[in-house]
């Protein structure tokens, strides 16, 4: 992708990508009640860096997350692996989840859940893989 | 789980274990595992036998596919044990002989001994399976190691051959056996052994009961050697010593043995089952024995006198199924044929495993096993003179040793159908002895050609420069064990009669004891002037007379005509479905995927449309949907123009862009239809991919820019608006049928008091459906992986594919074919390249893919990348030149 | 509403089983997207339309839309995504080699190319 194609993109994207990420972030943790989860939210931030990536470049989106997303990936997958295993240390099958009520300071009384860090490694997996596939076929020449 | 199961399975164990611990301990020779395993698993096995002998089998059970009725039931009685002793011990021996035997290629050797190991907890498994269809399992395994250690020197050509023709043969047999099982199956309800066992009278009368029979016993055959079967056993010889020694005369041949003996109580009394069980054996053991005479190679004569032998043992339990038809002392008469059955077994492993090491160490010292080169070795290899002299004598059965005892009592079994009365016997009996005298007088032909062809007379001027002497110590022992043993059988034959041979028995013969009969135990070396005794010293005379004479009458074997025999039957066979498959095959698998595609279309229509047709429950829906709202008119209306339209876009893009607009639709169709999560979702895949598009045509500018319409294709249009027809009503019909009770009220129900979620769809999928989810993430992560290593490590790629040589050269074929017109006289069956390709294309496309591709003919990629590749293709050329 | 969303099922699966039999690799991965969808839909019918609210509990709706094909239909869509991306990119990379998306041209394209080094080599 060539370089500096439009101001005008590359000005309403800086502020957009911060709302499309946060919107993210709101969708993965109330994915749980309202519509969202880590499904959509991992695609909504891949979408957000690719928003990055066509009014800017992909060297750009490398310097703002300079991470290798295949990691991310794996990572991910290790996050919901061992959410799930952890479960069958307290001889329970494996993936079943616990949650419990708490009151938390600011937050009040607010739910935690195992499954939201399942949901955690669903997020970044999706993530990890749609960048990984959008850079590889970007960064190809 | 039992010490009994962990006793059978240690083997897998170490085999799984072994390229870890060669790694840690690099000095210790691989073999030393194998070797201790053997002794701890004999040791532990011993340990069963005084339970075992006062009539109390073992049995431990555990369920492995409950749903299937399938336990893994270890079931541990006489026989078993008699089997499990010979399959550690010989195990013990082996082993050790092999460490000597084997030379250091430290990573060809873990092989040879993960498989061995393998094997070893394969065969356990199999004697000690009470379950059929694990021991079924267990059966092919043995058969699969088999195959791939006699295949271990994979650059041969005849291990290749002997390889596959043993698979073919044996996994041929497998098939009929695991038929045979589910025929027993079908007609006692039953894969237990023991329970079938009980069954045994109402089954002899079912119309299945023969078929059962005739497919058991055809796996039991063929895993036998025994005639016309036995042709795999000769070429299996190129296996190294300790696999022939180990598999192809002391274990696995023997499997077909205890099969019939394992299922001779469910069988035993009728006339199939003794007619075809000693009428074959003794086939077979007249032909192995005859066959053997006329043998040039040491091991070539231990596989025909192996295949005779094993003849021998299966006419035996032919002849000890009579003792079911009588009752009383009668019956114990007959008996007394599944006791020399049993001996024979232990005597056979004891005198051929001895035989097998020596073939093994004259290889080993001299170089060669064509008897025509050796001779006079006695003098300079004494100790393996003498060990080969005390295996020979007891395998031509002569005193005082094992086989002696076993070949007596033989003789005096076959001798007692002659006043039996009952399966036409009265007619046929007389021929039993003869053709078992016949058969001993050539068994002593060939164990005198044995020794006396390598050991005696005058050394070979081509030998004579060599310095031949006795093996090491290591490579002499177990050879040397094995001949005390054959020699401690013969003297003190209690040892073993009480503790394991009578156990055996009985469990081969368990009617005996069900009727209050009581097996004599006593096995003696002296038991008077018997017509058996006579009949040996007759075979003594006669052999004596022919070996001396040997040389006048050998040419007789040169008027057997070579093309009736089974070998060019089973080439010819063999280059015949290869013919035929290759043309079928050819006729639908044309290498287009379009066509596949239009077979499992076709195959979905029929079997959907034949379903929707002739189910009676099926019924359309009509009323009482739901109401369809304006604007939801345009999406649907849009989703089908939209689609439509795809195949009639001239260029990309536009098509691209089209599929995008059904996407999009389909957003809103989700949100009308109430899954804000899925409209979230396409939405945001839509625009990923639609990116993910035109990033590809961003690099491709002239696939975006090339206009071309799709060609219109009647069967192409047929097919799928056939298909678009039978979705449709599909569709319907599942509309109407709903003869289940959804499970998605549950979800709803429980999602927030068990799993504290709102949002069920996400509860579903991070909890009660975690599993899929978790797979998927998986499935998405290896997608990326494929993705990045189609892109990134295309340079890595073609090194891999170029490393597709193949390992012989154009001579790899000529040496093939000369191999196998030096063995059968005309030329063998093509495995190479000519019989796959019939065509010349194709033949063209196979040679160029050997040929190797070399990486930097490839001109769009950088220099120093370039520099890289040829680095390699030499290494490669290196490689190859090795 | 069922029946006119059971025919869009049909019409989408011809059109998608078309684009598959064509010789063109780029509208063969459309037509997968397209049968990705047929399905999509398939399964939303199969469970009747519009029969409550969004499956979201805290709207104290009296009936919900069955969940169960929804969760499905995620699961699809995210795999789908997964192997679209896939094939685009061996599509995209057969390009790159041989120069055709054509199906029958591939075959002879890829044995010439490998008969090219061949040749040369010997």
């Amino acid at each position: 992708m060539s370089k500096g194609s439009d101001i005008f993109l590359q000005n309403v994207s800086k502020v957009v990508v911060f709302i499309v990420l946060a919107f993210a972030l709101y969708l993965f943790f109330t994915g749980h009640s309202s519509p969202g989860g880590g499904f959509i939210a991992g695609l909504m931030s891949a979408g957000a860096l690719l928003l990055l990536a066509l009014a800017y470049d992909i060297e750009t989106v490398r310097k703002v997350v300079p991470v290798d997303f295949k990691l991310v990936t794996a990572a991910g997958l290790l996050i919901a692996l061992c959410t799930g295993s952890g479960a069958l240390f307290f001889g329970e099958p494996f993936l079943k989840h616990a949650f419990g009520y708490f009151d938390l300071p600011l937050l009040g009384k607010t739910e935690l859940h195992t499954a939201l860090i399942f949901d955690l490694g669903v997020y970044l997996a999706v993530v990890g893989v749609t960048m990984t596939i959008l850079l590889t076929i970007g960064e190809d020449n | 789980m039992s010490l009994l199961h962990l006793l059978a399975l240690s083997p897998f164990l170490l085999a799984a274990g072994l390229p870890l611990l060669g790694r840690a301990v690099p000095r210790l020779h691989r073999g030393w595992f194998a070797a201790v395993l053997s002794v701890i698993l004999f040791a532990a096995l011993l340990g069963y036998s005084s339970q075992v002998r006062a009539g109390l089998p073992v049995t431990e059970s555990f369920a492995w596919i409950p749903s299937l009725g399938i336990s893994f039931t270890l079931y541990l009685d006489g026989l078993s044990l008699l089997f499990a002793l010979l399959i550690t011990g010989m195990g013990v021996l082996v082993a050790i002989y092999s460490i000597a035997y084997m030379s250091d290629e430290s990573e060809s050797l873990t092989r040879f001994y993960v498989f061995l190991l393998i094997f070893m907890g394969a065969m356990l498994g199999l004697v000690l399976s009470d379950n059929l269809l694990t021991l079924y399992g267990f059966w092919e395994l043995t058969s699969i190691t088999s195959f791939l250690l006699i295949g271990y020197h994979h650059y041969k050509h005849r291990s290749r051959y002997g390889a596959l023709k043993s698979l073919l043969i044996t996994m041929t047999g497998g098939l009929g056996l695991l038929s045979g099982f589910v025929l027993l199956y079908v007609m006692s309800g039953t894969y237990q052994i023991r329970e079938l066992m009980d069954a045994a009278v109402p089954l002899a009368s079912h119309p299945l009961f023969l078929p059962a029979m005739l497919l058991i016993l055809l796996g039991a055959f063929t895993k036998s050697a025994q005639y016309p079967f036995h042709i795999w056993l000769p070429d299996a010889m190129e296996a190294p010593t300790p696999v022939s020694a180990y598999l192809h005369s002391a274990t696995m041949v023997k499997a077909g043995l205890y099969l019939v003996a394992r299922l001779s109580p469910v069988f035993a009394g009728t006339a199939e089952w003794f007619w075809i069980v000693s009428l074959g054996g003794l086939i077979t053991l007249i032909y192995g024995s005859v066959a053997a005479v006329k043998q040039t190679d040491l091991k070539a004569i231990l596989a025909y006198s192996t295949i005779s032998q094993l003849g021998l043992i299966m006419c035996l339990l032919g002849l000890s199924s009579l003792s079911s038809v009588f009752v009383g002392e009668e019956s114990l008469l007959y008996a007394a044929a599944g006791t020399a059955a049993m001996f024979h077994l232990l005597n056979h492993a004891v005198f051929k495993g001895s035989l097998f090491m020596i073939a093994g160490i004259v290889d080993h010292e001299t170089g060669t096993r064509d008897v025509r080169k050796l001779g006079g070795l006695a003098q300079v290899m004494p100790i393996a003179f003498t060990i080969s002299v005390f295996g020979a004598f007891s395998m031509a059965g002569l005193p005082p040793f094992g086989g002696f005892i076993s070949k007596e009592m033989f003789l005096e079994a076959v001798l007692e159908p002659l006043h039996a009365g009952v399966f036409h016997l009265e007619t046929w009996a007389i021929l039993l002895p003869i053709i078992a005298w016949i058969a001993s007088v050539f068994t002593f032909i060939y164990s005198a050609l044995f020794v006396g062809r390598t050991f005696l007379g005058s050394r070979k001027p081509s030998l004579a420069r060599k310095q031949v002497h006795d093996a090491p110590l290591l490579m002499t022992l177990p050879p040397a064990l094995l001949a005390v043993l054959a020699l401690g059988l013969g003297l003190f034959p209690s040892l073993v009669s009480y503790s394991l041979i009578r156990p055996a028995a009985d469990s081969l013969m368990p009617h005996l004891a069900a009727s209050g009969e009581q097996l004599p135990g006593s096995i003696k070396l002296w038991h008077g002037w018997t017509p058996a005794l006579g009949m040996t010293i007759g075979v003594i005379a006669v052999g004596v007379l022919l070996t001396l004479t040997a040389r006048r009458w050998l040419k007789l074997y040169a008027y057997v005509p070579r093309n009736l025999s089974i070998n060019r039957f089973y080439d010819a066979s063999l280059r015949f479905f290869e013919r035929i498959t290759v043309r079928i095959t050819s006729l639908y698998m044309n290498g287009s995927s379009r066509s596949y595609i239009k077979y499992i279309l076709g195959f979905m229509l029929l079997v959907l449309g034949f379903i929707l047709f002739n189910a009676t429950d099926v019924t359309f829906r009509v009323g009482a949907y739901a109401v369809i709202a304006p604007y939801e008119w345009f999406i649907l209306l849009g989703l089908a123009a939209a689609s439509l339209a795809v195949p009639f876009a001239k260029s990309r893009p536009v098509a691209i862009i089209l599929t995008g607009t059904v996407g999009y639709l389909m957003t809103l169709m989700f949100v009308f239809l109430r899954a804000p999560d899925l409209a979230l979702t396409q939405m945001v895949v839509e625009s990923i991919s639609v990116t993910l598009y035109l990033l590809c045509f961003y690099h491709l500018p002239k696939l975006r820019t090339e206009r071309r319409a799709v060609r219109f294709r009647l069967p192409n249009f047929l097919v799928a608006v056939a298909v678009g027809v039978l979705m449709t009503l599909v569709a319907l019909a599942v509309l109407g049928t709903n003869p289940f009770e959804p499970v998605s009220d549950y979800y709803v129900r429980e999602s927030y008091e068990s799993a504290g979620g709102k949002n069920i769809v996400n509860v579903i999928l991070v909890d009660f459906r975690g599993f899929d989810t978790m797979l998927e993430i998986m499935v998405l992560g290896v997608a990326s992986l494929g993705i990045y290593n189609m892109v990134k490590l295309r340079r890595k790629a073609t090194d891999v594919g170029s490393r597709h040589v193949s390992h012989e050269g154009d001579n790899a074929d000529e040496e093939a074919a000369q191999t196998r017109r030096s063995i059968y006289g005309y030329d063998g069956p093509d495995t190479g390249l000519s019989t796959l390709a019939e065509d010349p294309e194709e033949a063209e496309h196979i040679k160029i893919q050997d040929a190797p591709e070399l990486p930097h003919e490839e001109t769009d990629e950088h220099p120093q990348e370039r520099h890289r590749s040829s680095s390699n293709s030499h290494e490669k050329g290196g490689e190859r030149d090795v | 509403m069922e029946v006119v969303v059971a025919i869009i099922v049909g019409v989408l699966f011809a059109v998608g089983i078309y684009l598959i039999l064509t010789q063109d690799l780029l509208r063969i991965v459309l037509g997968t997207s397209l049968l990705t969808h047929a399905v999509h839909l398939l399964l939303m019918a199969m469970a009747m339309l519009k029969t409550g609210d969004a499956p979201l509990l805290g709207r104290d709706a009296e009936k919900f839309v069955d969940p169960l094909p929804q969760a499905l239909i995620l699961t699809s869509i995210v795999i789908n995504f997964g192997v679209t991306a896939f094939f685009l990119v061996l599509s995209y990379r057969a390009y790159q080699k041989l120069e055709t998306t054509d199906m029958d041209r591939m075959r002879s394209e890829s044995s010439r190319h490998r008969g090219k080094k061949g040749g040369r080599r010997s």
